[in-house]
């Protein structure tokens, strides 16, 4: 693979995968995110789109006018890796694999996908997959190779009730777990927060949704109009500085490579005086 | 690519002696035994011992077994104890074949008392199940023939299920179905109830019905005078 610089060594790649079972929680928005944050921090990471037919992840990276072949072509034989792997143009270390519009997601077939992610391995050193909603073949297919699991959930109850049935399914019809390996490694990534709905009752607390789902915390990010203002420009929400949302993500991605961060959106802010002096709200 | 083929695996099977078969009072005793604990034995497997029996020796005979055995849910699989030509009989009927048991105990003859499965346990003899993840949602556990003790939360949407008693060690947040078999006596124990339904020898409540001042409490259910009962523990 010499079109992508030296060989990487040693090192171990891992495979995550952002799985979720509900739908529209945020998975492709953070796998943008933490794929763009682990290669902030000078790590080569692929960020791969499972969701075969409804393509999404193209999109929230900023290169659909630059796909010419994907995931499955490369799966069927039609196209190389190299001709299908997108550079991110903001980062080197950063490439995009989008997957097919055309096809669904019984083209994703078990043995290629091994194949492929077997040759990404030689060269990158994060390779994250973008799962789709659902419990069937896509969302099994794409958490099957998981080495760690970023179980992304909103805090309401029937993203709760789903993200919990994705982890049974994660500790169960994982290949880890079918070969009585180490089991996955599973964390859960709070999105869509908002601390004063949290304090009006009107949505679930971090405590509640941790009790609930038993499985280690890695971040919470806050509702922020900046999310979508990142889908919209095609730029991973943690490139922008300026954006709570943004500063969580890369908070979490610290956390999953070991760094303590404290949790910083769980807190209420502490107003400036200058707005209170102003009266904003 | 996928890992083994075929994998090995210990199971415990009812032996059913086929003299037994020939016996008028058999099929009304074998009836009796799946009315008290239906769940035990539907779908049950079941493997035809031979010894003794060398007036078995057609196909069509073994398919009969089959269908008397199918009559009361039961699940013909096989034989042991056969002599070669007993067992293309059966190979023929489609049953597999089993190594025989080690040495047995002296069985009481077909005339005499009732059937008595080889695999004959009361919740109490066989071993408990123990659980020590949270059990998810969408999962189902089902502890055959004897006690569930859970370490970890009970996710709702997951069912739990034993033919004897079942303790929770944390938050009861899904389905608990204790003596599942028919057993009136099971009981269920948890730290939290929080639970979705529970139940008792087929008598269940849902969480509706469960009193206000009883729920996140650590209790104990238990079915008195027919009716579910709940007490702190």
């Amino acid at each position: 693979m010499g079109s992508h610089g030296e060989k990487r060594g040693n090192l171990l790649a891992k495979v995550i995968v952002l799985t979720s079972g509900k739908g529209g929680v945020g998975k492709t928005t953070s796998a943008a995110a933490i794929a763009a944050g682990l290669a902030l921090r000078g790590k080569r990471t692929v960020v791969i789109d499972f969701d075969v037919g409804l393509r999404n992840l193209d999109l929230v990276m900023g290169c659909e006018r630059r796909v010419v072949f994907d995931f499955i072509n490369v799966i069927n034989g039609d196209a190389k890796l190299n001709q299908a792997l997108i550079k991110d143009k903001r980062n080197d270390n950063l490439y995009i694999f989008p997957t097919s519009q055309t096809r669904d997601k019984d083209a994703l077939k078990r043995d290629g996908v091994e194949r492929v992610l077997e040759e990404l391995k030689e060269d990158f050193d994060y390779i994250v997959c973008d799962s789709p909603a659902g419990i069937e073949h896509g969302a099994i297919t794409a958490l099957y190779f998981a080495d760690s699991a970023i179980i992304v959930t909103n805090p309401e109850v029937s993203s709760v009730r789903d993200s919990d049935r994705i982890i049974g399914i994660l500790a169960s019809k994982s290949r880890r777990a079918e070969h009585n390996l180490e089991p996955v490694d599973a964390h859960l990534l709070l999105t869509r927060y908002s601390l004063e709905r949290v304090k009006k009752g009107e949505m679930l607390s971090v405590e509640d949704v941790k009790e609930i789902l038993s499985i280690p915390l890695l971040g919470v990010i806050p509702e922020s109009e900046s999310v979508l203002r990142a889908s919209n420009t095609g730029t991973p929400v943690a490139f922008d500085e300026e954006s709570p949302a943004g500063r969580a993500y890369l908070d979490a991605v610290a956390r999953f490579v070991g760094e303590q961060r404290e949790m910083r959106f769980v807190q209420p802010e502490r107003r400036s005086i200058f707005r209170a002096l102003f009266g904003r709200a | 690519m996928a890992g083994n083929l075929v994998q090995g695996a210990v199971f415990t099977v009812m032996v059913v002696r086929a003299g037994m078969l020939h016996d008028p009072g058999f099929e009304f005793e074998l009836a009796g035994q799946v009315q008290r604990s239906p769940r035990f034995f539907l779908n049950a497997p079941v493997v035809l011992d031979l010894k003794d029996a060398e007036d078995f020796t057609q196909a069509p005979e073994f398919g009969e077994a089959k269908r008397i055995l199918r009559r009361h849910t039961l699940s013909l699989i096989g034989v042991q104890n056969a002599t070669p030509a007993q067992l293309d009989a059966a190979a023929t009927a489609g049953l597999a074949s089993f190594a025989p048991n080690a040495t047995q105990p002296a069985r009481p003859r077909p005339t005499e008392a009732a059937p008595a499965p080889h695999h004959q346990t009361a919740p109490a003899a066989a071993k408990a199940r123990l659980v020590t993840q949270p059990v998810r949602s969408g999962t189902q556990v089902y502890a055959r023939g004897t006690d569930l003790i859970v370490t970890a939360p009970v996710s709702p949407g997951a069912e739990i299920m034993a033919d004897g008693n079942i303790h929770v060690y944390a938050a009861l947040r899904g389905r608990a179905l204790a003596g599942a078999g028919g057993d009136v006596e099971a009981r269920i124990f948890c730290s939290r109830l929080e639970a979705e339904l529970i139940s008792i020898a087929g008598r269940y409540l849902v969480s509706d019905q469960i009193p206000l001042e009883q729920r996140g409490l650590a209790v104990q259910i238990a079915l008195v005078d027919d009716r579910l009962t709940i007490e702190r523990n």
